[in-house]
């Protein structure tokens, strides 16, 4: 179990640098179409910078931002945003994750349709990495022992 | 017993390294994987999906079934590692 670690520069400068690392997590999930990245990295870096609040305060303090429940939900939807996507492929009548058929439910070409298809997997993809990296860090970290924040 | 063993793995080990023998060069132009699957993809990525990176293109849509299953892959480590560690005290 992480104790609290009462730190004031440590506490500080994680308060100041959590924000911009979610930011920078969110553009390379977003700009994985034009520069090296996409939801496996982005991912990462939106759950590394749970971690860095883990380690600069503590889990209780953590999981006031995003409880248990709320991340095990999220590393599910990831999946099922995935998977929904080539649903909605399937049933516009085109083959499963063929997001080319997007277009006839959007006013873009099948091209863009393309895009955007990709661009709801990476989201999906960085959804389920953000919340599974969280959670195998805290079972690790506390030995699976981290009782829920008061709700 | 485990002599055998140790003869077993030094003639699986000769026989894979004598198979490399075969291999293309590394970044051959002329080796199979770089005159069929890859100048289909970085000629048509722009114009079938609108995405400059055909990293990503490659990776989530013509391999999107892969990248399924990896996500499925991560999802479910997850999982084990909550169902195996997680205790309520």
């Amino acid at each position: 179990m992480i104790g609290r670690f009462d730190n004031v520069i440590i506490q500080t400068i994680s308060r100041l640098l959590i924000p911009p690392i979610q930011l920078f997590a969110l553009y390379v999930i977003a700009h994985g179409h034009y520069s090296p990245g996409g939801g496996f990295q982005g991912g990462c870096i939106l759950g590394a910078s749970f971690i860095l609040m883990v380690i600069a305060y503590d889990i209780k303090e953590a999981k006031r931002m995003m409880s248990e429940k709320v991340n095990t939900i999220f590393s599910s939807l990831g999946v099922i945003i995935y998977s929904g996507i080539g649903v909605v492929c399937l049933i516009l009548s085109a083959n499963y994750l063929d997001y080319g058929i997007l277009n006839k439910i959007m006013p873009v070409t099948i091209a863009e349709a393309r895009a955007l298809g990709i661009f709801g997997v990476e989201v999906g993809v960085g959804i389920t990495v953000m919340a599974v990296m969280v959670s195998i860090f805290l079972n690790l970290a506390s030995g699976g022992e981290h009782e829920e924040a008061e709700e | 017993m485990r002599f055998f063993a140790l003869i077993a793995v030094i003639i699986t080990g000769a026989l894979l390294i004598y198979a490399t023998v075969d291999m293309p060069n590394w970044g051959d132009p002329n080796s199979p994987a770089n005159i069929h699957v890859s100048p289909r993809y970085i000629e048509k990525t722009i114009e079938e999906t609108a995405t400059p990176n055909a990293v990503t293109s490659v990776v989530a849509d013509y391999r999107g079934y892969d990248t399924l299953g990896e996500t499925t892959v991560i999802f479910t480590s997850g999982i084990i590692c909550i169902l195996l560690l997680r205790r309520r005290k």
